[in-house]
């Protein structure tokens, strides 16, 4: 069973990273680019049967730092 | 007085780190991070900077869910001392041990020079070879040492007096220009900067040296 989890900075916390893309994409010339916020996608496969709760178990523990980061979990 | 110092795959400074410790008296073991448990009767963990697990997912995560981190852990629970120092105080962070989190640089440029410190507290056997407001030169190595807290956190920092050193230019973005955060119990110190390479005059200053002493004077004594 596949389970996509993203993973992104919470809202208020500099994106550095993200700023930097958003200025690249304004010198090619992509006008009108407000805000980008770069995160990260993990998808697991998963025993069938795997419950949302475990997810966000390993979410809480290990997938996220739940201090800076936000996560969704996404089954099946 | 007994150190240990732990290794993860990817630690780059655990050997500079014993150095440290044993010129100033300490006996020290290395502990690989697959051990479960820590030497009997060690007094202080160093956790070494480097790029455990090679950074993946995020700094120090991965070195912090390690069968060693439990130990440390509990270690630090009984009132032990803990040194993290870089990547090592990315592993606090993610442990638990220390609050906040350590982001990407916000300049996102990788920054390797000697900086000047400013040591905010003397009020621990850390910081009690230098005085409050004493400039220290100590090199800095990292792409990750952008501390940030909540404002809550922060002014609880204060309050208890837990900052142990600020740069006095800021080379990352980090929140109050910290460099430096220790425990509520003042025993467990984070820091990015490398004062284990600043103990010889080959380094090009030895303004760490005072750290590992006052450490080990204070533990002997204990």
């Amino acid at each position: 069973m596949k389970v996509r989890v993203d993973v992104m900075l919470k809202n208020g916390v500099l994106d550095p990273q993200g700023e930097a893309v958003r200025h690249a994409l304004g010198s090619l010339g992509f006008d009108g680019v407000d805000g980008v916020r770069q995160g990260k996608v993990i998808e697991l496969d998963v025993a069938e049967g795997t419950t949302e709760d475990t997810v966000r178990d390993m979410c809480e523990r290990l997938l996220a730092n739940t201090v800076i980061e936000s996560y969704q979990i996404h089954m099946g | 007085m007994k150190a240990a110092v732990l290794v993860f795959p990817g630690s780059n400074c655990d050997r500079d780190m014993a150095v440290a410790f044993e010129r100033a008296g300490a006996q020290v073991s290395m502990v690989w991070h697959k051990d479960t448990a820590l030497p009997s009767d060690v007094d202080i963990v160093g956790v070494p900077g480097g790029f455990s697990f090679g950074d993946y997912l995020r700094c120090g995560a991965i070195a912090a869910k390690s069968p060693i981190s439990a130990s440390l852990k509990a270690h630090a629970d009984r009132g032990g001392y803990v040194l993290g120092v870089c990547n090592g105080f990315q592993v606090l962070t993610e442990t638990g041990l220390l609050p906040g989190a350590l982001m990407r640089n916000a300049n996102l440029k990788f920054v390797c020079k000697a900086l000047d410190l400013k040591v905010e507290t003397s009020q621990s056997d850390f910081t009690n070879g230098y005085n409050a407001g004493d400039i220290v030169t100590i090199p800095v190595a990292h792409h990750d040492g952008n501390y940030s807290v909540d404002d809550e956190t922060l002014s609880r920092l204060r309050g208890e007096d837990r900052i142990a050193f600020t740069y006095a230019q800021n080379p990352n973005g980090s929140t109050a220009d910290i460099a430096g955060v220790l425990s509520e119990n003042r025993r467990v110190l984070g820091m990015m900067p490398h004062p284990e390479r600043a103990v010889d005059d080959g380094h090009g200053g030895t303004d760490g040296v005072a750290m590992f002493r006052s450490l080990v004077a204070s533990l002997e004594t204990a």
